[in-house]
């Protein structure tokens, strides 16, 4: 018998020599006890959370928590059905109404997941002999959407307008075009150059897919994202975004004006053939939603608090991602998996939590400790993580 | 553009990514004999699309995986 597993041996071996040098298992963390949308307890530790996703800390919004609670009351712990069954509750029309009120779009599609939302829209609506046009770094439930599909995938390098525009040039004569982007990348938190892509794509009669999952309540005037902070949101035919950032809760959806959006209720499977999201989970995303329509305070103080960070790490030698703080992500790019693991650990014992990334999630091969930033964390804790990083950078040997 | 005048653009192309200088035969694979990551595919497959003006797809990358069969790929691509 061919062992189905022997496949993952590298991996399995990779691992073990990580962790044989002593080091505590970075996929495996427990939150122990959650104190706030910026502290939690690991391993009986005190830990400033820097890699929770949690831009707008709407985690522990009291008016969230309550419509949640509410809900739990009012409609039972879950749908236990699809959306086009019996899983469609008042709830689920109210969180689509809010998301079409957010981007001012009129169709509004929610997803059990950010990711289902990427993979059911792309697998859907590019089929065999059209083209998808996408950005080479981007993430990995687009990729999967391509493969669920039919159509024909052609990646371009990342961010090149020139060599999206060649590819576009070259796709036979009639043929569907679906462009794919990000507003942010969330690997090394970098935006696209929407304005000017988006530009090309039209010109090359392409439909553009927009993914915003990071952008989502903090950038732009309205928190609508990168496309609505380079004044292109019109020219985005669908903006696929998730709950589970920075509106606090799980779920994806997908906003668009084309008019016969609504179909992809009746032909999309990951939609269909799935339980919709439980009602408590529908009401904290309304609530969350509609109070981020609000949030231009605490945008401006998570943008302060990502320039200071990135600030502070470049002053401190640590080499970043991009060159200014371009969202609430800043990327502290490792020489190795080795010594990235070994910071990591070592932030954990300083009592901080970032993300560790590492191939193949990562582009170029790259390890980085990708740290996001949260409205809720105040200045003071800005300043303590750069002392924390300086300190472990230092006894780690990478500043 | 036949076979042969096909094959020796591509000879041409290949160099600088055939960094450890392995010979490169029809049997030759991407992955395996050159060791090749994703990037450096993807920047291959780049430099040979625009050389050609065609598109090679994933869908039909996933078909390519030695030196022949992209030279057979390249040439039916020509049209």
């Amino acid at each position: 018998m061919t062992d189905l597993f022997s496949k993952f041996d590298p991996l399995i071996e990779q691992r073990r020599a990580l962790l044989a040098g002593g080091v505590e298992d970075p996929f495996n963390l427990v939150m122990e006890r959650v104190i706030s949308p910026t502290v939690a307890v690991c391993n009986g530790r005190e830990t400033i959370l820097l890699g929770t996703y949690n831009y707008m800390g709407m985690t522990f919004d009291p008016d969230v928590i309550a419509a949640g609670k509410q809900a739990l009351d009012d409609y039972g712990s879950g749908t236990t059905g699809s959306r086009v069954l019996n899983g469609t509750y008042a709830g689920h029309k109210a969180c689509e109404q809010a998301l079409k009120d957010f981007y001012g779009m009129d169709h509004a599609m929610v997803f059990s997941t950010g990711y289902q939302a990427n993979l059911g829209i792309i697998s859907t609506m590019a089929g065999k002999g059209d083209y998808i046009i996408l950005d080479i770094d981007s993430h990995a439930s687009i990729w999967d959407g391509c493969k669920m599909g039919d159509a024909e995938v052609v990646p371009f390098k990342h961010n090149d307008i020139v060599a999206m525009e060649k590819r576009l040039k070259r796709v036979p004569e009639g043929a569907g075009k679906l462009v794919i982007l990000e507003g942010v990348y969330s690997m090394l938190g970098d935006i696209a150059p929407l304005k000017e892509m988006i530009r090309v794509a039209k010109d090359h009669g392409a439909m553009v897919l927009v993914d915003e999952a990071h952008s989502m309540g903090f950038i732009g005037p309205n928190g609508r994202g990168v496309a609505e902070d380079q004044g292109c949101l019109d020219d985005v035919d669908f903006v696929i975004g998730t709950f589970s950032k920075s509106v606090g809760t799980v779920g994806g959806f997908c906003v668009s004006n084309h008019p016969k959006f609504e179909i992809l209720r009746l032909v999309c499977r990951p939609y269909v053939f799935t339980a919709s999201l439980p009602p408590s989970v529908m009401h904290t995303a309304t609530t969350s939603i509609r109070k981020l329509m609000h949030g231009a305070d605490k945008r401006a103080h998570l943008w302060a608090n990502s320039r200071t960070l990135h600030q502070g790490l470049r002053d401190k030698g640590f080499s970043l991602g991009t060159p200014e703080a371009q969202s609430a992500i800043i990327a502290v790019i490792m020489p190795d998996l080795e010594r990235g693991a070994a910071m990591w650990e070592a932030l954990l014992h300083e009592g901080l939590y970032v993300n560790l990334a590492r191939p193949p999630a990562t582009p170029a091969g790259m390890t980085l400790l990708r740290c996001s930033l949260c409205a809720e964390h105040t200045a003071d804790q800005v300043q303590t993580i750069i002392g924390m990083f300086e300190r472990a950078g230092k006894a780690v040997g990478i500043i | 553009m036949d076979r042969a005048a096909t094959a020796e653009k591509i000879a041409d192309l290949i160099g600088p990514f055939n960094k450890k200088g392995i010979e490169v035969t029809d049997a030759t694979t991407f992955a395996g004999d050159l060791e090749w990551d994703s990037l450096t595919v993807m920047d291959f497959v780049a430099a040979i699309e625009d050389e050609f003006d065609i598109i090679i797809s994933m869908n039909q990358q996933a078909e390519i995986e030695n030196y022949g069969q992209l030279i057979d790929a390249v040439t039916k691509l020509q049209g």
